[in-house]
């Protein structure tokens, strides 16, 4: 019964749960942006481009990666290279 | 020929998620191109069992909605590039999931993986409903106890009646296995549980596998790793070989108790 004081030897499965749950809880929980804020992001930042340039509805990719410390956006936005070669010709 | 599995159980704690993931990071594993669907609008957690909840943007819901792209909401494993998740909303209800958008999905899916497996929240409810309807095979997730069991049943009962499969009248069924978890056969031995020949027997679908009561599973959903990617365990082993039956391979179900019980084990389980 001495196994109830003594700290589990593979220590880091049970802390690292809780720091998951923190960070994602934190996101979810947190006075940031609405959960749906990306798919209205994608919607603006579309009809920003099809202002100047035609492209596709689905060209837009947008990915995240959150962390406790920083979170990165990465947004990739397809061009299609007719469009390239019109606008440097222009 | 791409196939769609639903994991399934009726009863929650079972192990469905886990399996879920476990099931299909061993199909990947095997070369096969497969995609894991969380079908528990509302209470989503395939994302962490997976460990890709920090990369959640677009959603299940969202695809069914026409707020994205199925490509913008599948997400590729980092460890097995065959490997997708498409996670569910957390934010919505159960009812976004219309019988037409989860078929659009599948049928857009099933284009692209070899293996659709679609991990069903508990209960009977409309989630359960959606994730079983368009279903080819089912895997039933069954504790060797009185109420899990009992589910498991109507869950049968239920892939027989309302599936797509099961409503075009050929007398067709969506074939279902049994796997058994958090077995546990120190307590089987004790006459403390049913054996897998109790469930069997009341049951009356393969067994698919024997998955015994493990603490590698409980370590697994700690840090996000499918079980089958984690350290080496029998519990590891039962899910590579519940993968292998799946695809066809006719083994024996080996039973085997995790190598170290006793204290260690009783340990993880007074917290579970």
């Amino acid at each position: 019964m001495f196994g109830f004081f003594k700290k589990p030897k593979k220590a880091g499965s049970g802390s690292a749960a809780k720091e998951r749950l923190q960070i994602l809880l934190a996101h979810e929980k947190g006075s940031g942006p609405s959960p749906d804020y990306l798919a209205l992001l994608q919607r603006d930042i579309l009809d920003a481009i099809r202002r100047h340039v035609h492209v596709e509805k689905d060209a837009v990719d947008i990915r995240v990666d959150r962390d406790d410390e920083l979170s990165s956006l990465e947004i990739n936005i397809e061009l299609p290279s007719q469009t390239m070669a019109q606008a440097t010709g222009q | 020929m791409s196939k769609v599995i639903v994991v399934t159980s009726g009863k929650g704690g079972v192990g469905k998620t886990t399996s879920a993931a476990a099931l299909s990071a061993g199909l990947a594993k095997r070369g096969f191109k497969t995609c894991v669907i969380d079908f528990d609008v509302g209470l989503r957690n395939l994302d962490m069992i997976m460990g890709c909840e920090r990369r959640v943007v677009f959603d299940f819901i969202n695809v069914i909605q026409g707020d994205a792209k199925l490509k913008q909401a599948l997400i590729k494993d980092r460890r097995l590039d065959n490997l997708s998740i498409l996670p569910t909303s957390q934010t919505r209800d159960k009812e976004a999931l219309t019988q037409e958008g989860v078929e659009k999905v599948l049928n857009e899916l099933r284009e692209e993986f070899d293996y659709i497996v679609c991990d069903s929240p508990a209960g009977i409810e409309r989630g359960a409903q959606m994730a079983m309807y368009f279903a080819d095979e089912a895997v039933v997730v069954t504790n060797p106890e009185v109420s899990s069991v009992r589910d498991s049943d109507r869950m049968l009962g239920l892939l027989n009646s309302k599936t797509a499969r099961a409503e075009r009248g050929d007398g067709s069924a969506v074939p279902a296995h049994l796997l058994l978890t958090r077995y546990d056969p120190k307590r089987i031995e004790d006459g403390e549980m049913m054996t897998v020949e109790d469930v069997l027997e009341i049951l009356a679908i393969p067994l698919l596998g024997v998955i015994p009561e493990s603490p590698a599973v409980l370590r697994a959903s700690n840090v996000g790793v499918p079980v089958v990617l984690g350290d080496s365990s029998r519990a590891a082993t039962a899910y590579e070989e519940a993968v292998g039956r799946l695809i066809g391979e006719q083994t024996e179900v080996r039973i085997e108790a995790e190598s170290r019980p006793g204290l260690f084990q009783r340990l993880f389980k007074r917290t579970a």
